[in-house]
């Protein structure tokens, strides 16, 4: 075989029918170009997705699970016996975590941990007149709260250090300071579970993009949570921990479980409805990019089948002048390549430009994202993939209508 | 010498019944003879052409070919063979259409790939102008007239030195004047190049300029 001479039969083949080999050509540049521009916005937005959830949780969050599923102790004394109990009163529980700071600073300590901050946390209704709405307020020692959410880069308007200076400040989200109305410099009233009030001063406004926070939570200094809540020094009820390596994450929720006997929870459980979006998402990234390539397979399946009964002739007096059935296979199968290839390559230079073009238009996504152009993620191996997609699918569209051509029996052509 | 021999070649067409077209035929070819297949037409004449032509190899017998056993050989076997021993001229030219008159004359050598292009290129030159038509070299076949593409066929036949050049009417298609031109450089070819000539024909005149008749009837040969 010799494919020196296949190749320069193939080339001349498809340069005397330019318009038909451009044809094929932009089928398989379309099917590329489409894969990449839709990888391309998804995975985006995948990663935006996954940094900004990411971002606003902690990667292991330590905290006490209450529940009022406790066994009696007339149960716990004699378990075999048939004890009856009416009206059971679960035991008044504090939802703290015991020796919280101390476990915080032990923490601190490991390695691979980035930063650790123990805070308090509560529901609360903050009232601006009459009317209450729901939310959440954090006290936090807020330079630890920094290190694990930058909160710094987050703030809106006003300052996150003002916190500092005033001990009855709080930093409020910016969906929720909307919908009460209320600007840095404002005050408000914030009412906890237990009844206590507290008239509090707006020092900051922050945003982190996400409106499950952004509409709901507040951070204040941590004494000043703990006074309202009527609670010691040493009370605080959630440990946040960030690691230099969020995949380490996993196991070391598991190491803290153990260690000190309170629930964790990792990022990939937090986050676990978004993860699942993911999965979904790039599941249909694959059916449409695979269906677009069939497509695109099957033009250049059609237009290579025309071409081999176009040149059944040609082919036949080859076969006489001793080319084999390989030959025959080579000379078809390379016009398919480079349909292919060059196609691909078209096709990659298209959907890089128009994602590109995409990653520069502006997207407003309202309150729900923080966001401003479309999210685009730009990454080589997608475009190796695109490339080694199309060339593929033209091979294996090709490979038929030139087997076809090689089957050809030169007898019954040539006799006429 | 013998380049050719064929013994006891019986072949059936199964469509639409059952048919003996070729039976029980045996003769041999000389090195250097120019012979005539005749014969009225569906007497299997072109069929025995193309068995011996080693692109139909459905059929009974044995074939033998510059002392080698052709029957049995699978297909790219006999496409090399054919590649470097055998050469053909049909009744229509089947030239390429996209490529140069050169080009069509050299495709076969390239494929053979005994020389290099460059050689290739000089001895599709001198076979142009062995049939007198290396002033169109560079032109594209299908430009050329119907008399000139079978000079052209008759040159890409030659530029592998084949020791046998077979011929399925190879004038049926062409005027008297280029039927003349073609059995001249038929002549030439046999009795100069001592390359051996088969063909079949309807042309009497053609027929009787060759050095042997083979007239064939009814899948028999009833002279030799």
């Amino acid at each position: 075989m010799n494919l020196g001479i296949s190749f320069q039969i193939a080339k001349t083949h498809l340069l005397t029918k330019k318009s038909q080999t451009l044809i094929a050509m932009l089928g398989v540049t379309f099917g590329i170009a489409m894969f990449l521009i839709m990888i391309s916005v998804i995975s985006g937005v995948n990663k935006f997705l996954e940094d900004s959830a990411l971002d606003a949780t902690p990667h292991v969050r330590i905290y006490k699970e209450i529940t009022s599923n406790h066994p009696s102790l007339i149960e716990e004394a004699n378990p075999t016996n048939f004890n009856v109990i009416y009206h059971q009163l679960p035991k008044n529980e504090l939802s703290n975590i015991k020796n919280g700071l101390q476990i915080a600073a032990s923490i601190e300590k490991e390695p691979s941990v980035l930063g650790v901050s123990p805070q308090i946390s509560s529901q609360v209704f903050f009232n601006k007149g009459p009317i209450p709405v729901a939310g959440q307020i954090a006290g936090v020692e807020v330079l630890k709260e920094d290190k694990l959410y930058n909160l710094k880069k987050r703030m809106k308007s006003g300052s996150m250090e003002a916190l500092l200076s005033n001990p009855n400040g709080i930093l409020m989200g910016k969906i929720l300071a909307r919908n009460l109305n209320v600007k840095v410099g404002d005050k408000i009233t914030v009412t906890t579970p237990t009844g206590s009030l507290k008239l509090v001063k707006i020092v900051g406004i922050y945003g982190f993009g996400i409106q499950t926070v952004d509409g709901v939570k507040c951070y204040a200094n941590i004494s000043m949570v703990q006074e309202i809540l009527q609670k010691d020094k040493s009370y605080v009820t959630d440990i946040h921990i960030k690691m230099k390596d969020s995949q380490a994450a996993l196991n070391y929720a598991k190491v803290l479980k153990n260690q000190y006997g309170y629930k964790t929870q990792d990022w990939a459980e937090a986050n676990s409805a978004f993860l699942a979006g993911d999965k979904i998402r790039n599941g249909m990234v694959i059916i449409v990019s695979i269906t677009l390539l069939v497509v695109a397979g099957f033009g250049i399946y059609n237009i290579m089948t025309m071409n081999v009964v176009s040149k059944m002739k040609d082919i036949a007096i080859l076969k006489a002048t001793g080319f084999g059935g390989k030959d025959i296979v080579s000379i078809f199968l390379i016009q398919s390549i480079i349909i292919g290839f060059f196609g691909a390559l078209l096709g990659i230079l298209f959907g890089f430009g128009l994602s590109y073009a995409l990653s520069t238009m502006p997207f407003d996504a309202g309150d729900f994202l923080d966001i401003k152009t479309f999210p685009i993620l730009f990454q080589g191996k997608y475009y190796v993939m695109g490339m080694a997609f199309g060339i593929i699918t033209t091979i294996i569209a090709g490979y038929m209508p030139a087997r076809k051509a090689s089957k050809i029996d030169p007898v019954a052509i040539l006799r006429g | 010498m013998n380049v050719l021999s064929a013994s006891h070649i019986n072949k059936y067409f199964y469509e639409p019944e059952k048919f003996q077209v070729i039976k029980d035929i045996s003769f041999e070819a000389n090195k250097g003879e120019f012979l005539s297949l005749v014969g009225k037409s569906g007497c299997g004449k072109s069929t025995l052409l193309y068995i011996l032509s080693t692109m139909d190899t459905d059929y009974d017998g044995s074939l033998i070919m510059n002392g080698q056993q052709l029957t049995g050989k699978t297909q790219d076997q006999l496409a090399a063979f054919r590649n470097e021993h055998l050469g053909f001229v049909f009744q229509f030219h089947f030239l390429l259409p996209e490529f140069t008159v050169l080009q069509n004359v050299m495709l076969p050598a390239l494929k053979l790939g005994k020389y290099s292009a460059k050689e290739i290129e000089e001895r599709a030159y001198q076979k142009l102008k062995l049939v007198d038509i290396h002033e169109q070299a560079l032109k594209q076949s299908s430009k050329l007239s119907g008399g000139q593409q079978q000079r052209v066929a008759i040159a890409r036949a030659l530029i592998n030195d084949p020791s046998i050049i077979m011929g399925d009417e190879p004038t049926g298609n062409l005027d008297k004047k280029n039927s003349e031109i073609v059995f001249e450089i038929f002549k030439q070819i046999a009795h100069e190049n001592n390359q051996t000539i088969i063909a079949v024909t309807h042309d009497p005149d053609f027929a009787k300029g060759s050095d042997r008749i083979i007239e064939m009837s009814d899948g028999q040969i009833i002279s030799k």
